[in-house]
């Protein structure tokens, strides 16, 4: 016992020099990590051309855009009612396209997966054309669709639509792929073909996983939702653009109250969900 | 080789099958029932989200046809030309590109730092005051919530136009994002190094040193790594609002039917999604599979 009092320090450095020897490779490595860290950020400070007199009249502006936002004031009931119906928009907007996207991606999915496909060119193919559309942000593609279904909530949907498509091609198969296959090989052997091998060996493994994922993205899309309105594709984003554009700063943080209301409740809920579904939180 | 298998008697088999064939029926109507309230909603949303069939019907065609329009001309004479003229602007694009991907490392580094020092503020097992744990989690909440681009919007205002507001839009999202899912690992982790640390005397700082970081630390980057992967998209689209990077030539190339500098500014985005999404994951995995982590 007495041999752990710190008097003893030395003798015990003596003994086990291994753990009190200082490893200066790796403090090498780790001193070239964080210098090439911090001095890539100070390139990008000079590439940029960051102006460092404007960041701090600009915290006192943001101040004062702060000072102008409290309290939160939407004006009228009338306009209550406007940002309520846009807030529905930007609901349907995400549900629906959350939806539609989990609902396409589904059977391409299945093309992408290795244990379902056994073609090597088809799965490729399947992925890059998914990882294409999903390198197109939601915003792009609601320009895209806004030029061609016209301006409104629509266009919105169609957007999500598309770029959930990507993400959840892309998710549903990587979950298809870590099933068990023992299940799908139980079906073969008593006779199934490769069809029911899928169908009731694997997806039913699968589909709580999916459903929760969907759930996790119904959240996250309700975030994009309120955004796509700022290129005119409906929602609540659209009138948030605006007031903030004729500086309205009240209506502006009764806007961004609203939404956060909205997707702490819709977080909510689709946590209960989730719970619900696959017995344990997890993070997709 | 005869094997036995043992048979029920005909009524308890009956009432086996029963309880089967019940049970399924039970399953069968809890599936219908979602199912109702699924379209149900989802009609409702429809209406709410003017879903319109027969608008989509009848221009259905510009979709493909805008694509068709977008793409580049290209004749086999003058192949290399026409590659060229596509092009053009390829040195000023790459310089944007170079731009975005910089601003969407500066604020994914500051971000993840401001996220590094709130996430302990925020773990319920290391902060005794609840008071404390609930603020710092209704802050990273915000941060969070608030679309990049509406932060982007109002720092434009701010700031003025230029990359400064798109860095700092993009820090804040990411504050608020890593801190609460460098929070959800916290929370995980062992707590005996921790005690460990604290009975022998260590300060809450020592603790969260040597008792909490090494723990977590991999996990930390490699989160930190799958934000810089999204903040590079986020990034790319700053530009529509003013706020720097390639966005701004996209946005101007689309509203003046500039067709092909579309296609052309699409391609570059694309592929350099792609190519970031590639390094960061052969990055993760290899972190990931050093260290030995369960995830």
């Amino acid at each position: 016992m007495s041999s752990f009092s710190f008097e003893n320090r030395a003798g015990i450095a003596e003994r086990y020099p291994g753990v009190f020897r200082t490893d200066w490779w790796q403090r090498g490595r780790i001193a070239i990590l964080v210098g090439g860290a911090v001095g890539l950020f100070l390139f990008g400070i000079v590439q940029l051309d960051i102006p460092f007199n404007r960041l701090s009249q600009g915290m006192v502006r943001l101040g004062e855009f702060v000072q102008l936002m409290l309290p939160p004031n939407p004006g009228s009931w009338a306009e209550v009612l406007k940002y309520l119906h846009a807030l529905g928009e930007t609901v349907s907007i995400a549900f629906l396209g959350t939806l539609g996207g989990a609902l396409l991606a589904l059977p391409v999915s299945l093309l992408a997966a290795r244990n379902v496909v056994a073609s090597r060119i088809i799965r490729v193919l399947t992925r890059r054309g998914l990882d294409t559309i999903r390198g197109v942000d939601t915003l792009i593609w609601a320009l895209i669709w806004v030029g061609v279904v016209g301006l409104g909530p629509f266009a919105g949907i169609l957007a999500v639509i598309c770029s959930d498509f990507g993400t959840f091609g892309k998710l549903f198969s990587e979950a298809i792929e870590v099933a068990d296959k023992n299940p799908a090989e139980g079906v073969r052997s008593s006779g199934g073909n490769h069809f029911h091998s899928v169908r009731f060996g694997l997806l039913p493994q699968v589909f709580p996983v999916l459903l929760s994922q969907v759930l996790y993205y119904f959240e996250s899309n309700t975030r994009s939702a309120t955004i796509i309105g700022i290129v005119g594709a409906g929602g609540i984003g659209l009138q948030l653009a605006e007031q903030i554009r004729v500086l309205e700063w009240q209506k502006v943080s009764f806007l961004i109250l609203l939404i956060l209301i909205t997707v702490s409740s819709i977080d909510w809920i689709s946590g209960k969900l989730r719970f619900a579904i696959i017995g344990k939180r997890t993070v997709a | 080789m005869r094997t036995a298998v043992p048979e029920f008697p005909e009524a308890r088999l009956r009432e086996l099958a029963d309880r089967y064939a019940a049970a399924i029926a039970a399953k069968r109507r809890r599936v219908w029932l979602g199912a109702a309230v699924l379209i149900a909603v989802a009609i409702a949303a429809g209406w709410m989200g003017e879903v319109s069939l027969g608008n989509f019907v009848e221009n259905f065609w510009r979709f493909p046809a805008y694509f068709v329009s977008i793409a580049p001309k290209f004749s086999s004479a003058t192949a290399w030309s026409d590659l060229a003229d596509w092009l053009w602007g390829l040195p000023r694009w790459t310089r944007l590109l170079g731009d975005t991907l910089l601003i969407a490392y500066m604020g994914t580094l500051s971000g993840a730092l401001c996220g590094f020092a709130l996430c302990f503020l925020a773990s319920a097992n290391l902060v005794k005051s609840g008071t404390t744990v609930f603020v710092t989690r209704r802050v990273l909440e915000f941060f969070r919530t608030v679309p990049e681009i509406v932060f982007a919007l109002i720092f434009v205002l701010a700031f003025g136009l230029g990359p400064l507001p798109g860095v700092l839009a993009i820090a804040i999202h990411t504050a608020g994002a890593l801190g609460k899912q460098f929070a959800e690992v916290v929370e995980n982790i062992d707590s005996k190094p921790v005690e460990g640390v604290a009975a022998s005397g260590g300060s809450w700082v020592q603790v969260v040193r040597f008792g909490a970081l090494p723990q977590v630390l991999s996990n930390f980057v490699s989160y930190a790594l799958l934000r810089f992967e999204i903040n590079v998209r986020g990034a790319a689209v700053m530009g529509f609002v003013g706020a720097g990077g390639i966005g701004q030539d996209l946005i101007e190339a689309v509203r003046k039917f500039y067709f092909t500098d579309v296609s052309a500014i699409l391609l570059l985005i694309v592929l350099t999604v792609m190519l970031i999404d590639f390094l960061t994951e052969r990055l993760r995995h290899r972190l990931l599979g050093l260290e030995g982590s369960t995830r």
